[in-house]
């Protein structure tokens, strides 16, 4: 898969140089990862070690009582391995207390309140440690929208937002990641043998090889048929990205003044740095 | 016209100005002003926009000076007899907006060059707040003739070779070039320009010299890599991918004689076909 195919060494260069300049020119020299013990936070916090030190790094882990043991143990060894600090918060009484009250909730919503969840643990540790959060979603979730809106999505700078899934794992090879979190399958650690591809019903090296012709090379659906994807798979991606551009996008605002925050009051995010 | 040079001492400023931050890069421009001069360089070059930064979206207005305004004549009084390229957002009478380049020479900004093609498209959005420059002039830069393109320029044959048939001994291209298209090999963009670099500096028969800015906005990275090409087309110097860098490059303009001696393109070139083909192609559009 050649068109795919980093150059890990630049790219390496490129977001160490990216976390180290976005985080440091507003001000912080520290971050906090959420480590689920997958491929795309471990390489996420390698990146974050390399660019800011490891001592500047605070690697939080936050298993719920379902999490797979494999996750926290794979965290833990990584985090060891690049010398970064560590905390461990338990969100199980705090998700447990919550759903007491509404039993009857499916596992999407469980599932989307741990990962909001978390994300309300990085941003209280990330003022009191002082640091920026960043972020660990990946291009091909981003597209399809396979991940929570203000959950795992919610960050500061997002160094792999641009790198497909099959990307992240050159990447993840070239920073000496584990293997056992290279080669385990992907999961969003929901509820017990949850995976991303079982889930999705196609998998990411597949996806990938189309989203980027869709995406990358502009192609219409239809041309991607005659490079022997499957008309239905087609559809199916087209329509998942379409359906979620909402979730790339701020809120939509009434436009009522004169000039509207985004629409027509536009300002660089990095204003004056 | 001066006397003509032989040597000339190049120092390419690969700096990351800082976002809308005009005082700051002033300050900048200053500091690297006055260590060129007291090192005896003879030309300093500032990448494109190199006093305001890059996307600047609405504050373009708030960073707009105009050419002949205060903030520039105090660099080009700093410069002192050293010729100067910086990158700035100009205003004019009619509160027009451009993205220029000014050539600083014996303490006086000597000529603007306005980018003549904003690109608008994909990850650009010049055209939404900037009008195009409308010219294309060689200029006498003090002892050899250069001519200014400011990045997208240099990605249209006209303006090369506009600037060959006046004359040039060097083009002077600077810019906001963004890293993208990380796959094996080179950068997308960084192969486009060396390319076309290497071919520019060989058909003009001139030197090339090339800045290009480095650090981040708003998660872009500028990949640097700028560097003077010799009229065979080959690399005299290169700065650093991704780094702040200053590197300093010496030619000799007695090299164009030897190549133009040697391999007279542009002397055979044939100025009275191309006006003549230009001329029919245009009427028979219009």
């Amino acid at each position: 898969m050649a068109e795919l195919e980093l150059d890990c060494g630049l790219v390496e260069k490129m977001l160490v140089g990216f976390l180290r300049d976005e985080i440091g020119k507003v001000g912080f020299s520290r971050a906090v990862v959420g480590m689920s013990g997958g491929i795309d936070s471990s390489v996420v916090t390698a990146l974050a070690a390399r660019a800011l030190g490891p001592e500047n790094v605070l690697g939080l882990m936050m298993p719920y009582k379902t999490s797979s043991p494999d996750s926290l143990a794979d965290a833990t060894t990584l985090a060891e391995q690049l010398g970064i600090q560590t905390a461990l918060v338990d969100i199980t009484p705090q998700i447990d207390a919550y759903f007491d009250r509404f039993p009857g909730a499916d596992e999407r919503r469980r599932g989307n309140k741990m990962a909001r969840e978390r994300m309300t643990i990085l941003y209280d540790f990330s003022a009191a440690w002082q640091a920026l959060v960043v972020g660990t979603s990946n291009k091909t979730e981003w597209l399809l929208g396979y991940t929570t809106l203000w959950g795992d999505m919610a960050s500061a700078v997002a160094p792999i937002g641009d790198l497909y899934k099959t990307q992240v794992r050159q990447l993840a090879a070239h920073l000496n990641i584990p293997e056992s979190i290279i080669h385990k399958p992907p999961s969003a650690d929901l509820w017990r043998g949850q995976t991303d591809e079982g889930e999705l019903g196609f998998t990411y090296a597949e996806v990938d090889r189309l989203l980027f012709r869709l995406v990358d090379l502009r192609w219409p659906p239809e041309r991607c048929l005659e490079d022997g994807f499957a008309a239905d798979f087609v559809r199916r991606v087209v329509e998942l990205i379409r359906r979620n551009q909402y979730k790339r996008r701020t809120p939509v605002v009434a436009k009522i003044s004169q000039r509207t925050v985004d629409r027509d009051f536009r300002y660089p995010r990095d204003w004056g740095y | 016209m001066s006397e003509r040079r032989t040597k000339v001492r190049i120092r390419l400023a690969q700096i990351a100005p800082r976002l809308g931050d005009l005082a700051r890069n002033l300050d900048l421009h200053s500091q690297l002003i006055a260590a060129a001069r007291a090192d005896g360089v003879d030309l300093l070059v500032f990448p494109e926009l190199s006093l305001t930064g890059y996307y600047l979206r609405d504050l373009v207005a708030d960073m707009a000076l105009p050419a002949d305004g205060r903030e520039l004549a105090v660099l080009a009084e700093a410069a002192g007899p050293m010729r100067v390229v910086a990158g700035f957002v100009e205003r004019d009478s009619q509160a027009r907006l451009y993205c220029a380049a000014a050539f600083m020479a014996d303490a006086a900004v000597r000529h603007v060059h306005r980018k003549l093609y904003l690109p608008t498209y994909g990850m650009f959005d010049e055209g939404r707040y900037l009008t195009p420059g409308d010219a294309v002039r060689a200029f006498d830069a003090g002892g050899w003739r250069a001519g200014l393109m400011i990045c997208e320029d240099a990605w249209h044959l006209s303006v090369p070779l506009l600037l060959s048939r006046q004359g040039v001994d060097m083009l002077i291209a600077v810019s906001c070039s963004p890293a993208r298209g990380i796959t094996v090999g080179r950068m997308a963009g960084q192969a486009a320009w060396e390319d076309m670099l290497a071919t520019y500096a060989r058909l003009t028969q001139s030197f090339v010299v090339f800045c290009n800015r480095v650090g981040w906005e708003d998660g872009v990275a500028f990949w640097g890599g700028s560097g003077v090409w010799g009229p065979g087309g080959e690399v005299l110097a290169r700065a650093p991918i991704l780094e702040e860098a200053l590197v300093d490059c010496h030619i000799d303009l007695r090299d164009l004689d030897s190549a133009r001696i040697a391999s007279p393109l542009v002397a055979d070139e044939r100025d009275e076909v191309t006006w003549r083909e230009l001329e029919r192609i245009f009427r028979g559009r219009a």
